[in-house]
């Protein structure tokens, strides 16, 4: 067993089941992420550090201490954490004098940072602050981005994508129609970028479509993008591969026409026509003399001895 | 007239859906890009900013994303719905939006030793009942575990094979054999296992780590000088490396047939002590490990007064040394009653 360091071998069934769930798979499940702090941090983004935390519950964790580290030097204190807790998304707050009311948002890929971008806080307005009734935790919210440059800035695109991924929640295939409660809507205007959360109500329009109404809950951001590190267009090309077993098998052989009739082609072997079997015709059978007597046709009372 | 009012009619109902739609429908210059799969809508209007600068910023964001949420919700209740347990389900496409990916993708495991030789065979895997019928005690036991159909290890008579020495204990046998079976399994489970992480491990030797410990690196400078043609006889050493002791055979045998006078003298020599009856002694031997006691805990008394502490464990191991002393002394005394008198 010395000679095979870093695989640990699983001795129980519970053990075994924790190696499954943080090895690679094909379809993965939805992302944790991981809230810390830094070494000095201000009222603010102690508050905003939380209220993304509710947004994130249950795929989230929020570490009480202080780590004393600067995710753009040197980001391998955070990928130890990642690689510990099994977190591949992460948000750091921090507040100097230089950056004041900063947070990191960043995600990795295979244990390594990918992604991160630096966002300074100028107007935050709590979840406590507003006095409504919230959603429930752990509903799926409904993701909307504004502007035009979230798709023509690189750095938007990015910054698009990492909020996507942090806040989508997982994969579901089906949602209940009245259970659509929260929206997230992000606004990309004159470098800066509004964050905000609203609780929707459906409201009785003359069709079947509601209408909608909003009404504030949640965190408010005004945010302003500051220094971003990227992952490289190959690195991030390859954290997007696909494994082949996700690709939908095309369906061969099998055509349609215009009206909608489905055509099926069948391969088979070369056959031999003489010795087909197909229903015994017993008055279409060979006769004895029939190769003699061609043109005469006198034979059926002669055939008849054959069986 | 009927042709009118039928115009009439269509304009009317025309106008109605107007008004009901109206509530819902959202002018925009953009359509949305949308992706129902993760809940998303992406609105690529331009924002006229003042309007934004105004007072009303906050108005303005909600109105805007007033808007763009019912944009979304209609593309959401254009879906198929179910009913399941008394909610109204929407079920989701796959979502558009391509994501990166948390951990690169799993590489396929490389076949073990035994799948690649039952392809190149053709055999194919059989498979087996989880039941299987016990004759003896009537019923359906399981073929592997606890309480299976035939358990060779509750057996109370093994019968001895002609073949087998009529003093060997069976038991123990099939209970090594078994060891031995379990072992060699778990030594191949591990090989297929390093073949598969491509970890290199060697025959003989170590495999490379941050920090090996000194008697490691030994290890590894004999291996490699053992490794050449002529297994590291001719190989320099360097100026302060010593040469290794304990190299060659550990055991030496006589040869079956050689000298006979020698052998004849060992035998006679055997049947003596046997005959003796008193114990087998060497006398310098124990006078000397005596002697060495005796100096050793000399030493010790200096350093436990200067050092104090700490020696608890020397103390620990001078009782284990007493045990031996003692039995030197019933030697040398033993030795006194025969005569030879002892170094002193």
């Amino acid at each position: 067993m010395t000679q095979l360091d870093g695989i640990v071998k699983p001795k129980t069934r519970r053990s075994k089941r924790f190696m499954e769930s943080r090895a690679p798979k094909l379809t993965e499940d939805v992302k944790r992420a991981m809230i810390m702090k830094g070494g000095n941090t201000s009222q603010i983004v102690t508050e905003a550090l939380k209220d993304i935390y509710s947004l994130k519950k249950p795929d989230a964790v929020l570490y009480k201490k202080k780590n004393i580290a600067r995710p753009f030097e040197d980001s391998t204190s955070l990928e130890f954490f990642s690689k510990k807790t099994d977190c591949s998304l992460f948000l750091f707050g921090s507040h100097n004098k230089k950056r004041p009311n900063n947070l990191i948002f960043g995600r990795m890929f295979d244990f390594h940072v990918l992604d991160m971008i630096e966002l300074g806080i100028e107007k935050y307005v709590s979840l406590s602050e507003i006095k409504n009734s919230k959603c429930p935790e752990g509903t799926k919210p409904m993701l909307v981005f504004a502007g035009e440059a979230f798709d023509t800035d690189n750095e938007y695109k990015r910054l698009k994508s990492l909020l996507i991924d942090f806040f989508r929640g997982p994969n579901v295939s089906a949602v209940r129609l009245a259970g659509l409660e929260h929206v997230l809507h992000f606004t990309a205007l004159e470098g800066k970028v509004y964050l905000r959360s609203y609780r929707c109500l459906l409201k009785k329009s003359g069709c079947r479509t509601p209408r909608i109404e909003l009404e504030e809950i949640g965190p408010s951001f005004d945010l302003v993008m500051r220094r971003t590190h990227l992952a490289s267009d190959d690195l991030y090309k390859l954290a997007h591969k696909q494994p082949k077993a996700l690709k939908p098998k095309k369906k061969k052989n099998i055509s349609h026409d215009a009206f909608g009739t489905t055509f099926g082609r069948v391969h088979m072997q070369k056959q031999d026509l003489s010795k087909l079997q197909t229903r015994k015709m017993k008055g279409l059978r060979k006769r004895k003399g029939d190769v003699v007597a061609e043109g005469d046709g006198q034979e059926p009372k002669v055939a008849k001895v054959e069986k | 007239m009927a042709a009118c009012s039928v115009e009439e009619l269509l304009a009317k109902a025309e106008q109605e859906e107007a008004e009901k739609l109206r509530s819902i429908t959202v002018h925009k210059e953009l359509d949305l890009d949308f992706d129902v799969g993760s809940l998303l809508a992406c609105d690529k209007n331009r924002i006229e900013s003042r309007d934004f600068r105004g007072q009303k910023k906050e108005d303005f964001l909600r109105a805007l994303a007033r808007d763009n949420t019912q944009l979304l919700i209609n593309e959401i209740w254009k879906l198929q719905t179910e009913r399941v347990e008394e909610a109204i389900v929407a079920k989701l496409p796959e979502p558009s939006t391509r994501l990166p990916r948390e951990k690169a993708p799993l590489k396929p495991r490389p076949p073990t030793k035994w799948e690649q030789f039952a392809k190149l065979k053709g055999i194919q895997k059989k498979k087996k009942t989880n039941l299987v019928w016990d004759d003896t005690a009537k019923e359906w036991r399981r073929r592997w575990g606890y309480k299976r159909a035939k358990d060779n290890t509750k057996e109370w008579l093994i019968e001895v094979p002609e073949t087998a020495d009529s003093n060997e204990d069976q038991f123990s046998k099939r209970t090594r054999a078994k060891k031995e079976r379990v072992a060699k399994n778990e030594l191949n489970r591990l090989r297929n296992i390093a073949r598969a992480q491509k970890v290199k491990s060697p025959g003989v030797g170590l495999l490379p780590k941050a920090q090996q410990s000194r008697d490691e690196l030994a290890q590894a400078v004999s291996v490699a000088r053992t490794s050449t043609a002529s297994a590291g006889r001719f190989q320099d050493r360097l100026a302060k490396e010593k040469a290794p002791r304990n190299s060659g055979k550990r055991r030496k045998f006589e040869p079956l047939i050689g000298d006979f006078s020698s052998e004849r003298q060992k035998q006679l020599e055997l049947l003596k002590v046997l005959d003796s009856r008193r114990p087998k002694l060497d006398i310098t031997k124990a006078v000397n490990a005596q002697m060495r006691q005796e100096d050793r805990e000399e030493a010790a008394a200096k350093h436990g007064r200067k050092g104090g502490k700490g020696r608890a464990g020397r103390g620990g191991k001078m009782a284990g040394r007493r045990g031996k002393r003692g039995k030197a002394e019933g030697g040398r005394g033993g030795g006194k009653k025969r005569g030879k008198p002892g170094k002193r």
